[in-house]
């Protein structure tokens, strides 16, 4: 038996994402596709993972939707792509994702290995102490990779959305700021 | 249905319309949003499985949703900067359009950057 918040939240999620998928106007695009994260994120607190959940909201909600919106701003892209919206292979893609979701849909009503799952909630739900010992101990290797790769996408993502490489940036300012600057020509 | 067949499915319905809205749309940013909310429907699997598995005291489920939800941000970075560096080069985001590697339209592009300057 489940949950009446499941279904509500199910409902949200699915009309979020399908709204995203269909909508004209990229801004609410973006929008529609907030709502589907913030979907998703209380679902992760209907099924007791706080931690997660407040992630989700902090970095969907907070950041990729609002990087969304800025790409959207900066590319001018508010009318999503001419006269129509599909590609050209859209009879493709549609059959193609329908079988999947059969597929995926006809293994998971199918399959007799699931575990049962008890529907009583959690004895105790983790705490962020919990979390934090873990991340600190059996999975600081991972923890670290992270950061790296944070810092490297970081890096990448500044040098690729600026205008044309560092060295053609002094030359495109009026007079004389180059030569005030003299670390960047070098490089 | 159990619950966990329940949330499975309903992360089976992200993934689908994810990815028809990867195969089918034409603009690059709505495309770059099909591949967040599959990699949702991905994230929703780890906590349903840790949430009704064997062993809910193990965390695993939750540690491997933190590491994809921080992977999820990266690669959106990343996205978006290349969608903005290939609007400026190629003045447009139609997939459809953008079908080619090499900088065949390099000529233009310093022509037209003291124009696009104060705009961007």
């Amino acid at each position: 038996m489940m949950h009446p918040a499941f279904l509500i939240i199910a409902l949200l999620i699915v009309a979020g994402a399908t709204a995203a998928m269909r909508l004209r106007n990229l801004i609410h695009c973006a929008l529609a596709l907030t709502c589907a994260l913030g979907g998703v994120g209380l679902l992760y607190l209907l099924l007791g993972a706080q931690f997660v959940g407040f992630a989700q909201f902090l970095v969907y909600i907070g950041a990729v939707s609002i990087l969304i919106v800025f790409a959207i701003l900066l590319t001018h892209g508010m009318d999503g792509g001419g006269d129509t919206l599909f590609s050209r292979g859209r009879a493709l893609g549609w059959g193609l994702s329908l079988v999947v979701f059969a597929v995926l849909g006809g293994a998971v009503m199918s399959s007799r290995m699931l575990p049962e799952g008890s529907t009583e909630p959690l004895a105790s739900t983790p705490a962020v102490r919990q979390i934090g010992d873990l991340l600190m101990t059996r999975y600081i290797l991972p923890l670290e990779i992270m950061g790296l790769l944070l810092t490297a996408a970081l890096i990448g993502a500044v040098l690729l959305a600026m205008k044309s490489g560092a060295s053609a940036m002094p030359h495109t300012q009026p007079g004389g700021k180059a030569a005030t600057q003299p670390g960047r020509d070098g490089q | 249905m159990t619950p966990l067949k329940a949330c499975l499915l309903l992360s089976c319905a992200l993934f689908a319309i994810g990815l028809a809205g990867a195969l089918t749309r034409r603009h690059a940013i709505i495309v770059l949003i099909g591949v967040e909310l599959m990699l949702n429907a991905a994230n929703l699997n780890f906590i349903a499985f840790w949430r009704f598995g064997p062993h809910p005291e193990a965390l695993s489920g939750i540690m491997f949703a933190i590491f994809v939800i921080g992977v999820a941000a990266a690669e959106a970075a990343v996205g978006l900067a290349l969608i903005i560096a290939i609007h400026r080069h190629f003045k447009t985001c139609d997939l459809d359009r953008i079908n080619r590697l090499k900088d065949s339209s390099l000529p233009e592009v310093p022509a037209d950057q003291p124009g696009a300057g104060p705009n961007t």
